[in-house]
């Protein structure tokens, strides 16, 4: 029985018929999915606050507005993200729990600082650049209030994306202080974004099975590979560059060739040794923490409000 | 000229009032106890930023257009011409601004939060109406636009002061608090500052209504008014907390480190 049911399954996935909350799914499928829409969710939570960080420092009232406005886009993507997540059996308290007790992974680009204003602008182009790349893919995945979600959370992206490119071009033909401060900016941001794809497709153990069940559709290297050359061009029409001694063009391969990723490092921020995976994750549990008492009001109220329409009605 | 520099200062103020509030507000972002209040506050955040945006432009037109004969400065400093909304936003020290001492105060907790923001915009929202009448058609223009958010911000914030005050005993205890609080600073908000001059203006009956509005949502919740108070007042003319001073030193970091740069 449970063998038809796997068979009708990857039928279904197979011919590219979208698998909805209700269907039957193994339950790997389910796990597999509810671990990386959570990930990806507590992403977009965690991803507000580097970026929230500048917004009482934002250099003009235009920009405050564009980057409350993206930080906002970015609590939007986390609602639905949790909302989609939610179809497959988890509570979104049950995600925070996770998330506080570190469970849960998110994006681990999130932990580094952001230190200038010039990093606004980055983490527009690059930050937000690598994860188009990864979830455009996404879009498509097999499981249908996923790729729903993702086609909005793209459409918005790629504005975020224009608009930190628009703020690098903005600094790149200002003073010479704003030149070195967005250069300053790419160098610290190049190496952890390439590390945004995840690890060498060799050593991702969840990859081969999510190709298969079309959660995934390309490999993390193709990706990450794929970014550099767009990013590659993109740099020089800004008159930076990228901070890779080893970054070629090699005409055979049709790609540009990159130095090694400091895998090392990849893994220790993983693990929670980045510079900010205490400040992130302590800032979340302050947040949820000191909400406790609001959340308990409102509760209170809403059922104090239900009797009270109960009791009118009876 | 007298009128032109009254009414340039009173747009001053309402740009001043909605850019602290905007940042006081947008302080709670990706910190909010609940991710669709998290969103709401920043929406508002926004709102006031916008707001903002569009008093300081005005503001901005009418300086250029009379670059001679209006002093708009209070302590001296030159104003730096031609003024633009950032120019009025970022390069103007404490002793200028002229933003109501309620909208500068710390946050404090949730309650404190959105009790501010329920008493100031249920006093913005009556201000508004009467702005409509304003015989420059684009204070007009921005009222009108205003209101549309001002509405919402009033009915927010009141049902968070009604949620938190009839919730649980400690959210009760912390609204009264706020309460407690935030009161001395109402004064200031009825307090007719000596450049609105407007004819449209009438501040006793925005008071009456404002008193009408907030003692009806006090009274569902079980809230009450403190007996002794006293009005802290001074900011619509430059005289404010110490906190301010640490606003703008975060707000205008950019701008000041970095002079005659675009963004």
């Amino acid at each position: 029985m449970e063998q038809d049911l796997e068979k009708i399954f990857q039928d279904k996935i197979d011919r590219e018929v979208r698998i909805e909350p209700k269907d039957w799914m193994p339950e790997k499928y389910r796990q597999t999915l509810i671990r990386q829409i959570s990930q990806h969710a507590h992403s977009e939570i965690i991803g507000m606050l580097p970026e929230g960080n500048w917004i009482t420092r934002a250099p003009s009232l235009r920009r405050k507005a564009i980057l409350l406005a993206k930080v906002q886009d970015e609590a939007g993507h986390g609602l639905y993200l949790y909302s989609a997540a939610e179809t497959l059996g988890i509570s979104r308290d049950q995600m925070y729990d996770q998330l506080h007790t570190g469970k849960a992974k998110y994006s681990s680009i999130f932990n580094y600082p952001t230190l200038s204003w010039a990093d606004m602008g980055v983490i527009g182009w690059l930050v937000d650049g690598a994860a188009i790349m990864n979830q455009v893919p996404l879009c498509r995945s097999s499981f249908g209030p996923y790729a729903r979600a993702m086609v909005r959370v793209c459409k918005e992206e790629s504005f975020h994306q224009r608009q930190g490119f628009e703020i690098l071009h903005v600094l790149s033909k200002g003073t010479e202080a704003q030149r070195r401060m967005a250069q300053d900016a790419i160098n610290r941001w190049w190496w952890p974004s390439l590390m945004m794809f995840g690890p060498k497709d060799d050593e991702s153990p969840n990859s081969i099975q999510s190709m298969q069940w079309k959660i995934k559709r390309f490999s993390n290297d193709e990706l990450r590979q794929k970014f550099v050359d767009v990013c590659a061009e993109q740099v020089k029409v800004l008159g930076f560059t990228l901070p890779d001694k080893d970054l070629k063009w090699n005409e055979a391969r049709g790609h540009y060739d990159f130095g090694p990723i400091n895998w090392d490092e990849f893994w220790q921020v993983v693990q929670g040794n980045g510079p900010c995976n205490k400040e992130r994750l302590d800032a979340r549990k302050k947040a949820w923490e000191e909400g406790a008492w609001v959340r308990d009001a409102a509760l209170a109220y809403a059922n104090k409000k239900a009797k009270q329409k109960q009791q009118a009605a009876a | 000229m007298a009128t032109m520099k009254n009414e340039i200062d009173f747009l001053l103020h309402l740009a001043d009032n909605a850019l602290i509030i905007g940042h006081r507000n947008s302080e709670w972002c990706g910190h909010g106890p609940i991710l669709e209040q998290d969103i709401a506050i920043t929406n508002i955040a926004l709102d006031y930023i916008g707001q903002a945006r569009n008093f300081y432009q005005h503001a901005a037109a009418l300086i250029n257009q009379n670059p001679t004969g209006i002093d708009i400065t209070q302590t001296g400093n030159d104003m730096v011409l031609p003024a633009t909304e950032d120019s009025l936003a970022y390069l103007r020290d404490v002793r200028e601004f002229k933003n109501l001492l309620i909208t500068e105060i710390p946050n404090g907790d949730w309650a404190h939060t959105t009790l501010r923001l329920f008493l100031l915009s249920a006093f913005e929202l009556e201000l508004f109406m009467q702005l409509l009448q304003h015989t420059d058609a684009q204070v007009a223009a921005i009222a009108e636009k205003s209101i549309k958010e001002v509405s919402y911000h009033v009915k927010w914030s009141q049902d968070w002061v009604l949620r938190l005050g009839d919730g649980t005993e400690e959210s009760k205890q912390r609204m009264q608090a706020a309460i407690e609080a935030i009161w001395p600073y109402t004064g200031e908000l009825f307090i007719q500052p000596d450049y609105a001059t407007a004819a449209c203006l009438d501040y006793a009956a925005i008071q009456a209504a404002w008193n009408k509005k907030v003692l009806a949502v006090f009274e569902e919740a079980g809230l009450h008014i403190p007996s002794k108070t006293f009005v802290q007042k001074g900011g619509a003319d430059g005289m404010h907390t110490e906190h301010l001073g640490y606003i703008l030193a975060e707000m205008q970091y950019l701008q000041r480190a970095y002079p005659n740069s675009e963004w």
